[in-house]
């Protein structure tokens, strides 16, 4: 079984014991809930491990990237970006002309990056703003823009293309000559052109992984001012490292176990580690900066002289690239995909992943966005074959976790909510002192 | 004496906000390390001025300023607060301007952080720098130590006392490198007595360092204690500039509050009954920006009380804790009765009746109809116009009709009917269908909060001649709360000043200006004193 | 004139008056091609009337201070559940379609009562909140159709447990009933009274709840809270009455709507029926602050019209006429409700 990842928070040990650990559990109540649910499905659907650990490494190979796009517009104060759906059509939009123009494997998923990216900062600005004009709503917006813009989409794909845009492809097109087919399938031609670059065994990766973050995390420790506060985050982190490493020169070991033939595309984990580094780097800089004071406070934001509504914008073209980017990954590895199906899902099942991963509407961490996505695709391979076990059915275990999903952001909104309302309220109550 | 040793000079300067004069020929000079004093009442014009020093968009949204501003000799013309900063004025807000997530360091440099380049910053510019915490945090350590205090520049601003927010303003303001000016906008509202003491003697070391010190206050006690120079502002003119050795607390008191009273023509010789209608004993209430601490007043049958003092000391708490409208605890006797506190209905119940301070936000429904802003009180809680149609009520619109039109006949309401919007209609209407709605519940008592405010001098008098119509034939008891003194006195039969959340005193309407002055501008005994 | 173009434009908005446009010229169209515009008219007629009190049931949400309900799935999956009890009862005709009705009513009111309850919990965010809860509930019902104890063959799947995924209602003697009853000819058009009826009848009950005693204050306390909290009035419980009357007439939009389809949808089902009525009744004037009965029937009449008469006029054009009318559909239902989140004036900023 591999790791569980148990996040410990950086709650301070000063104040009862007892307080910290109710604190804690609150705080995270729902990763706790997903931990214990994950768990409990792995348990009662009696999956093979080894089958469970290679599709759980496919899964967070081709999901990572889309989630981590999540973050930025979180720092800037505009909560889940739901509009990321638009990033995904853009990228099947053009996914599907450079299938029609038959450029497979790795040049293809560049020429996909290079035609991606300016189409999705233009649908970010215009997505950016849009939301400007209406603060305070944001999510909403997203969520509605993204159901509008996939009407525009089906339009152009299944009305427009073969005919006004001209195009001749027979598998790609319906019969008709007008209108791409309901399923593309990428064999043969842009699947796993990310991943086939390069592939290492999993516990090689885990070897390797394990070396870099205990490096990171030395590094960061020596670089730091504080000694004392990044001490313990540099021992988990070792920690946690150190297992990586030595489970996986065991696993090497053993050339009896099936896991040693779990391979890794580790082109696509390096520009996930890359999305990571970047991230990191960019909370430290300036524009990163602004962004976290635009989050937090728009009107003292204004009045210090940041232009607010330029820093949004830039949030969520950021946004809108990454997700499109992400989406390309996606689908390389999905390779057979819905044209009009797709992207519909993304947004939901990419927001209800860093939401079980612990981020809220107000923040989050590349940690929580990684952990989410174990956590939250560990509940999708396990549900249907839990459903199966326990009542002979697995589309129960279907239905299960999309309803898992909704409930998720549901309830992580109705908290933020809540909790807002709490800290208006405590404010006046602070009138007393 | 030559222009250039001037630091700041404010030549006639004024401003109209939609024709209504709020400033009028104002004149300032400023040297540096001076301490300059700017007291008066509200609606004086304090903050105002300082708006325009200050270049906040609020002066220019509305057609900007007359006069001149100099600095150093140089006119200037300020139209935002990021050009106010580089022209090296600083500003502490009323209200804080402080990240509670951020540190102090990063809320001392918010949007001046010190930046360092690195990789991609040579391709994609300026915004990709990275932010050079070392540097940053000996900065604002720094500023720190330049106000005396003690507490690290890396902790996080969420949870720090009030008066360690307040320092933290402070000491953004002084980070800035080429800061001259400073002005204070009433920063010892919100402190501690011991706090107040630790920010007037850092004030006064920032001034030693050659920085002007603009003070806005109405605490005349401090302004002796260390101002250089005074100005009072009364109504928008300037009154008088004075040293401080030149004149004292009761002068000042004087200057700010003094001014010609119009008496509304009462009928002679009121005889007020010792009957108390109304007793209120130990009185909280939280409403933000306006608290109550322990107030205790008795109201006496049938008389005007007016109830004054300057803004955010509490006097708007009053009537707005006696209708529930903000968490009350305390007790408050009606006619012998206790009133359930914290219930608008309740109040309603017992007979009163209440006019908002804030017409456009609680006074009224802007999107409704003029007869149904009118009678919908009565509607909710005295289960009038309303007819039974089989087991449901129905309103009754004819009955609602007449009576509307009655309003509108008595008090003169200017409208196209009682259809109209009430968005329509101008302030001074739009108070007079508050008042037609506080009527309709047939109250023994009305509370009255800023029943002026936002209305033109010829409405003004309209509004101040019905109530006392009111209470001479209604006998109705009115209990008013204004700003405007004037108006107080020239109406009320006693008036109650109210600061820092008690009562401060109460005074007839012919006492001499200094006593209102002293008793508004400041008990000794702060919180926890 | 130019005053008068000015004023409709501000008042209206562009994209309502793109919408009219949008059915005027389908309509001239649909008589240029010689369609069969008596036909096009009952249909219209029918659809309109049977969607007519599921965008009722938003006007409840938006007067007291809610929101538009994307959350009356809710209700709808109460409705489906009445009917379901009045199908495994086996019941008949007038007998089924009431009863369901009346089975409905307790669940919808408890689940009316605490959905308001957490409504007033996220004040601020009701929309997203709704969207999700409403969501869940529909995903979580899935589990429950399957699972579900109703026996009747017509209704139960023939192996193992739960529910099919669509119920026929016309062995009941329940398919089109109101459509049917009273209903007349002009020529070649057809007029489904009883259904019109129906739904007039459920909007004069609104119309007279609004201008009872409770109605006002619902009113008021969505107008402006801090006003309706000074004149007495309860705001947090005037939401939750606004929340019950909501979710009782989306259970009751549902069953009119069945009966009217011919089925009952289940699973899925759902899932978007709350966004077709909040567009609805947006085309219709409201926004997301205000909304009368006029908004209403102006709103459905105006949507289900585009709906019924776009998709012939398409399938003149393109093969693909389903595709087009579904296209229009979304863009169209998204598109306003884009708008009208634009025009919110908020107080902050």
């Amino acid at each position: 079984m591999s790791k569980t990842a148990v996040k410990a928070n950086t709650g301070n040990s000063s104040g009862k014991y007892k307080r910290a650990v109710v604190g804690f559990l609150t705080k995270h109540m729902v990763t706790i809930m997903f931990v214990i649910l994950s768990a409990l499905g792995l348990y009662l659907s009696g999956m093979n491990s080894t089958l469970y650990l290679s599709d759980i490494i496919s899964r967070i190979s081709r999901n990572s990237f889309l989630v981590l796009s999540l973050i930025i517009p979180v720092i800037a104060g505009m909560g889940l970006n739901f509009a990321m759906v638009l990033g995904a059509m853009a990228a099947q939009a053009v996914i599907i002309f450079v299938t029609d123009w038959g450029v497979g494997g790795f040049p293809g998923i560049m020429l996909c990056i290079v035609l991606v990216t300016p189409l999705a900062i233009l649908l970010g600005y215009l997505t950016g703003k849009l939301l400007n004009k209406t603060k305070g709503q944001e999510m909403i917006t997203g969520l509605i823009l993204g159901f509008f813009a996939a009407g525009i989409y089906w339009f152009i794909f299944l009305q427009l293309v073969g005919g006004i845009i001209p195009m001749d492809n027979e598998v790609l097109l319906l019969s008709s000559g007008v209108g791409v087919r309901t399923t593309i399938d990428l064999t043969g031609g842009l699947r796993y052109g990310l991943d086939d670059v390069w592939r290492l065994s999993l516990p090689t990766v885990m070897v390797v992984m394990g070396a870099i973050y205990i490096l990171i995390k030395m590094f960061t420790y020596i670089k730091s001012d504080r000694k004392g506060e990044s001490k313990t985050s540099f021992i988990y982190g070792a920690v946690l490292s150190l297992a990586a490493i030595i489970a996986g020169i065991l696993i090497m070991n053993s050339s009896s176990s099936m896991i040693n033939n779990i391979n890794v595309p580790a082109a696509t984990w390096i520009a996930i580690t890359g999305l990571c580094l970047f991230l990191h780097f960019f909370t430290k800089t300036k524009l990163g900066q602004d962004m976290r004071t635009v989050g937090q406070d728009r009107h003292v934001a204004a009045v210090s002289g940041i232009e607010v509504d330029k820093i949004r914008i830039i949030a969520i073209i950021l946004s809108m690239v990454f997700a499109s980017w992400g989406h390309i990954i996606f689908l390389q590895n999905m390779g057979a995909w819905s044209t009009y199906g797709s992207h519909e899902q993304i947004g939901f099942y990419a927001t209800a992943a860093i939401l079980i991963g612990g981020a809220t509407v107000s923040r989050a961490t590349i940690g929580q966005a990684l952990l989410g996505v174990f956590l939250f695709h560990t509940l999708f391979i396990v549900a249907p074959a839990a459903g199966r076990e326990l009542y002979g059915d697995a589309q129960i275990g279907e239905y299960f976790r999309v309803f898992v999903a909704y409930g998720v952001i549901g309830l992580t909104l109705a908290m933020h909510a809540w909790k807002t309302r709490l800290q208006s309220k405590q404010k006046l109550e602070n009138l007393d002192k | 004496m030559s222009e250039q040793q001037y630091l700041l000079q404010m030549k006639n300067v004024g401003k109209k906000y939609y024709g209504t004069t709020v400033l009028h020929d104002i004149n300032l000079d400023l040297k540096p390390g001076e301490i300059h004093a700017l007291v008066g009442e509200n609606g004086a014009g304090k903050s105002t001025l300082m708006n325009i020093l200050f270049g906040m968009p609020v002066i220019h949204a509305t057609g900007g300023y007359a006069g001149e501003v100099l600095i150093q000799g140089e006119k200037v013309d300020i139209t935002s607060p990021q050009q106010a900063m580089e022209a090296g004025i600083g500003m502490v807000h009323q209200e804080f301007m402080l990240l509670p997530n951020y540190t102090i360091t990063e809320n001392i440099k918010l949007n001046r952080e010190i930046l360092k380049d690195n990789l991609i910053s040579r391709v994609f510019g300026r915004k990709m720098k990275s932010l050079d915490y070392k540097a940053m945090n000996k900065d604002a350590r720094k500023a720190l130590n330049t106000l005396d205090l003690d507490i690290e520049e890396f902790v996080t601003v969420v949870g720090l006392p009030v008066g360690h927010m307040q320092f933290t303003e402070i000491a953004r303001e002084i980070d800035k490198a080429n800061i001259k000016i400073m002005v204070f906008d009433e920063p010892t509202a919100v402190l501690a007595e011991s706090e107040a003491g630790n920010l007037l003697k850092a004030m006064k070391k920032i001034a030693s360092q050659g920085i002007a010190i603009l003070f806005i206050t109405h605490r005349l006690d401090e302004v002796i204690d260390i101002a250089d120079n005074i100005t009072v502002l009364r109504d928008g003119n300037l009154v008088a500039t004075k040293k401080k050795e030149e004149t004292n607390i009761v002068e000042l008191a004087e200057l700010m509050v003094g001014r010609k009273i119009d008496k509304v023509s009462k009928s002679s010789e009121r005889v007020i009954k010792d009957e108390v209608v109304v007793s209120v004993n130990n009185f909280n209430v939280k409403m933000p920006g306006e608290e109550l601490k322990q107030l205790s007043l008795e109201v006496y049958k049938g008389e005007i009380l007016g109830v004054g003092g300057l803004a955010g000391q509490g006097k708007i708490g009053l009537a707005n804790g006696i209708m529930g409208l903000y968490p009350a605890s305390g007790s408050v006797m009606v006619n012998g009765e206790a009133l359930n506190l914290n219930s608008p209905r309740d109040s309603m119940k017992k007979k009163i009746a209440f006019l908002s301070e804030d017409r456009r936000g609680v006074g009224l429904l802007l999107d409704s109809s003029v007869e149904m802003n009118i009678v919908i009180t009565a509607i909710e809680n005295q289960n009038r116009y309303l007819r039974k149609v089989l087991f449901l009520s129905q309103i009754d619109n004819r009955a609602i009709r007449e009576h509307a039109l009655k309003m509108i006949q008595e008090l003169d309401i200017r409208c196209t009917g009682p259809g109209q919007l009430a968005r329509r209609l101008s302030g001074g209407n739009q108070q007079k269908v508050c008042i037609a709605r506080a009527l309709t519940l047939d109250p023994d008592i009305l509370l009255v909060s800023e029943p002026t405010r936002g209305i033109d001098i010829g409405a003004k008098k309209l509004v101040l001649d019905t109530l006392v119509k009111l209470n001479e034939e209604l006998g109705m008891t009115i209990i008013m709360t204004s700003s405007e003194l004037a108006e107080l006195r020239s109406i009320s039969d006693r008036i109650a000043i109210i600061t820092d959340g008690i009562l401060a005193g109460i005074l007839k309407p012919d006492d001499s200006d200094a006593d209102y002055g002293l008793l508004m501008a400041g008990q000794k005994s702060r919180k926890g004193a | 004139m130019g005053n008068f173009l000015k004023n409709l434009y501000r008042n209206f908005g562009l994209p309502r008056l793109i919408i009219l446009g949008f059915f005027l010229l389908l309509c001239v169209m649909a008589v240029m091609l010689e369609l069969n515009f008596s036909e096009l008219m009952s249909s219209s007629l029918v659809r309109i009337a049977m969607n007519g009190v599921l965008v009722l049931a938003i006007l409840p949400s938006i007067a007291c201070g809610t929101g538009p309900n994307f959350g009356v799935s809710l209700g709808i999956l109460c409705g489906l559940v009445g009917g379901l009890i009045a199908m495994e009862l086996q019941l008949d005709a007038y007998t089924n379609f009431f009863m369901a009705i009346i089975f409905s009513m307790p669940f919808a009111i408890a689940v009316g009562l605490g959905y308001g309850f957490v409504m007033n919990k996220v004040k601020g965010s009701e929309m997203m909140f709704a969207m999700f809860i409403g969501w869940s509930a529909v995903s979580l019902m899935k589990i429950f159709w399957l699972l579900a104890p109703f026996k009747n063959p017509e209704m139960a799947w023939p192996i193992g447990r739960g529910v099919r995924v669509t119920i026929s209602l016309v062995n009941r003697g329940v398919a089109q009933l109101l459509n049917n009853t009273w209903s007349f000819k002009i020529g070649d058009l057809t007029i489904p009274t009883g259904l019109i009826v129906f739904f007039l009848f459920c909007c004069l009950l609104v119309w007279l709840f609004m201008r009872s005693k409770t109605g006002v204050a619902m009113q008021a306390a969505g107008d402006n809270p801090r006003f309706a909290t000074a004149a007495g009035i309860n705001v947090d419980r005037q939401r939750i009455i606004g929340s019950v009357v909501s979710t009782m007439l989306g259970a009751i939009g549902i069953i009119v709507y069945a009966q009217s389809f011919g089925f009952y949808q289940l699973y899925e089902g759902p899932h978007f029926m709350p966004m077709i009525a909040v567009a609805a009744i947006l085309i219709g004037g409201a926004s997301i602050k205000k909304a009368s009965i006029a908004n209403v029937i102006v709103g459905v009449i105006l949507f289900q019209g585009i709906l019924v008469v776009a998709m012939p006029v398409f399938n003149v054009f393109t093969q693909d006429m389903a595709s087009m009318a579904e296209i229009s559909r979304v863009v169209i239902q998204n598109g306003i409700i884009l708008y009208a989140l634009t025009q919110i004036v908020s107080g902050g900023d």
